[in-house]
């Protein structure tokens, strides 16, 4: 691809200019001019009055909860996303295609759908959050609930993530460690962790950026209380918005910072990424 | 990868048969159809009163007309219209969401003059909603305060029926504090502080409560309240506060869509079939108080007639207030952002 772009050498494969054009009307319709204009919305505001709104302090509460709940809840889809990924690829066991199907439900079940449905769950009345409040737990309408909630529609980043590499790792690899004296530990953190750990950064990256900006499955088991601090930066934004003063610029602005985060943490994740998969390419 | 085609072709499909629902727009039996774009609540009251309507444009002109219904937080509504949403009329909570409309360019000033009643054609009032036996005793707006009392409402900022009933507590805490503002101020702080939580429309609250269990007392429409309380007679009581406010849900035309579709002269003769008698008994009977006082007397065991209601000219004009109370660093951020 890259030789077609430089050398302006015709390709074997046709259709490069074709395709080359679709792709960017395509990323320019639906990604680059939606993400201009809400630049350009942002900078209506003068720079002291932009400083002035997202310092208020409900406003970087919400940040700091948005950014707090998706890195908790990225890290526990990273621990139990190996887990799941894991077991779907080395074991054999009755229902695994199902199970494996059932990782993608979270991508096609709305996510309203999903948080009314978690909510009710979780809450103190529910099947479930009626048992964890026995033991002191209140699930939802707290931080852990938002949570649960990102863990929910996180998982399946890192499960697909992760998957594919675990199945080009062959098994003999940890049959060679065992042989060389290694112990299971030893060979999962010298001889696995080593392998998939690029895919996590990715899948870890990929779940993080969806849970700072998510909505629908949120609001409803966060009880969007700026007092208990579980407001999310995506309800702060739509409350702009849905208020009598119908107030763009602000939302704008506030969602211009919450781009500019998505796109620092996932570049950082990047770097890391690079740097690991060079470690173990080399 | 076979999966993930499949999927594709699913989701396309579905975005395919959606865009086309969309785009069938304008073809009553008649070619006549309007849109109402309406807040939360009265799904019930015109999904009843559209085919009354329905009937009387028929025996009048023979012609049959659609209606189509679009319901949604109130905020949320008025923005889909500003943002391009046809709709003919506009029915909402509160006539502040009608002026965003207007100021956007989409209605003739000088709406809330065209029908009687400042173009509100039903009113309604702030309630409480609280568990059977209401065991934390709750009487009054000043037992909200109390500690351990758990309140569900819905977020001032985006819920019509929030910004009703903020305004009621204070005027409730002006005769209180007999004017004291400090006062008054940390009042209504006390209220939200016991705030469980706080959804961001007046459907969701009631969802919150009723069905997720959460909260001692909702502060509730006292509509949507009568109508949960006919769902659900053993489980729930009404307790009216000794004062409330006298809620206006505004009408208007959607005058630069209307225009443009023809609907103008429909959607007049729509909004003004609500002041009739027949029309009247319909609001009456979804748990709306009618405008006509002879049949508001008609549903007086509907409703608890003797509480004291103040209304928003106390405060100024929905402006004035909007102003003052939910813009951001108005009032109630003031009291509830610490």
């Amino acid at each position: 691809m890259k030789m077609a772009v430089f050398k302006r050498q015709k390709s074997i494969i046709p259709g490069f200019g074709l395709t080359m054009g679709i792709t960017v009307a395509m990323l320019s319709l639906i990604i680059l001019i939606p993400l201009a204009s809400v630049l350009a919305y942002s900078f209506k505001l003068s720079p002291s009055e932009f400083v002035e709104l997202i310092t208020r302090p409900y406003v970087l509460q919400a940040f700091k909860t948005s950014i707090l709940c998706s890195l908790i809840a990225a890290l526990i889809n990273c621990v139990f996303g190996v887990i799941l990924a894991w077991i779907l690829v080395r074991y054999n066991f009755p229902g695994k295609r199902l199970m494996d199907g059932m990782i993608e439900l979270p991508f096609a079940l709305p996510t309203a759908v999903a948080g009314i449905t978690l909510t009710k769950m979780y809450s103190n009345t529910g099947f479930i959050g009626r048992a964890l409040e026995k033991i002191g737990i209140k699930a939802a309408y707290s931080k852990m609930g938002i949570i649960i909630a990102m863990v929910f529609i996180g998982i399946p980043f890192v499960v697909r993530a992760i998957q594919p590499v675990l199945e080009k790792l062959p098994s003999t690899c940890e049959d060679a460690a065992y042989m060389l004296g290694a112990s299971r530990f030893v060979t999962f953190r010298k001889v696995i962790f080593p392998e998939i750990r690029p895919a996590l950064l990715t899948g870890f990256g990929l779940a993080l950026a969806r849970g700072i900006g998510e909505y629908g499955s949120v609001i409803y088991i966060s009880g969007n209380s700026q007092k208990n601090g579980t407001q999310v930066v995506s309800y702060i934004i739509m409350q702009k918005l849905n208020s009598g003063s119908v107030d763009y610029e602000g939302a704008a602005a506030i969602a211009l910072i919450l781009l500019i985060i998505s796109f620092v943490m996932l570049f950082i994740i990047n770097i890391l990424q690079h740097i690991a998969s060079k470690r173990t390419n080399s | 990868m076979k999966k993930r085609i499949l999927l594709l072709a699913l989701s396309a499909a579905l975005a395919v048969t959606s865009l086309t629902a969309c785009g069938g727009k304008k073809k009553g039996s008649d070619g006549l159809k309007i849109v109402n774009v309406s807040y939360d609540p009265t799904r019930e009251l015109y999904a009843e009163y559209n085919e009354v309507f329905k009937e009387y444009y028929k025996d009048k002109t023979g012609k049959d007309i659609e209606i189509v219904q679009s319901h949604g937080g109130s905020g949320s509504q008025a923005r889909s219209v500003i943002e391009g949403n046809d709709a003919d009329v506009l029915t909402l909570a509160l006539a502040h969401d009608i002026t965003a409309v207007e100021e956007a360019g989409l209605i003739n000033s000088g709406w809330i003059e065209e029908f009687e009643g400042n173009s509100s054609p039903y009113k309604s009032t702030i309630v409480f909603l609280v568990r059977k036996g209401n065991s934390k005793n709750i009487q009054d707006w000043d037992d909200l305060i109390k500690d351990g009392v758990d309140v569900i409402t819905p977020d001032p900022k985006s819920s019509g029926a929030a910004d009703w009933a903020v305004l009621a507590i204070w005027n409730y805490a002006k005769n209180l504090y007999n004017n004291d503002e400090a006062k008054m101020k940390e009042f209504l702080g006390k209220v939200y502080d016991n705030v469980l939580v706080m959804d961001s429309g007046a459907r969701g609250a009631t969802t919150t409560f009723v069905e997720n269990g959460q909260g001692d007392v909702l502060i509730d429409w006292e509509n949507e309240a009568l109508m949960t309380l006919q769902e659900y007679p053993d489980e729930y009581e009404i307790i009216t506060p000794s004062s409330s406010i006298l809620a206006e849900p505004s009408v208007a035309i959607v005058d630069e869509n209307a225009d443009k579709n023809g609907t103008q002269e429909l959607a007049k003769e729509y909004l003004e079939y609500l002041y009739t008698d027949e029309a009247q008994r319909i609001i009456g009977k979804n748990f709306y108080r009618p405008t006509n006082e002879a049949i508001l007397n008609e549903y007086k065991d509907t409703f608890n007639l003797s509480v004291e209601l103040c209304s928003i000219d106390d405060f100024g004009g929905w402006d004035k207030a909007y102003d003052d109370f939910f813009a951001d660093g108005g009032i109630f951020d003031q009291v509830y952002q610490k």
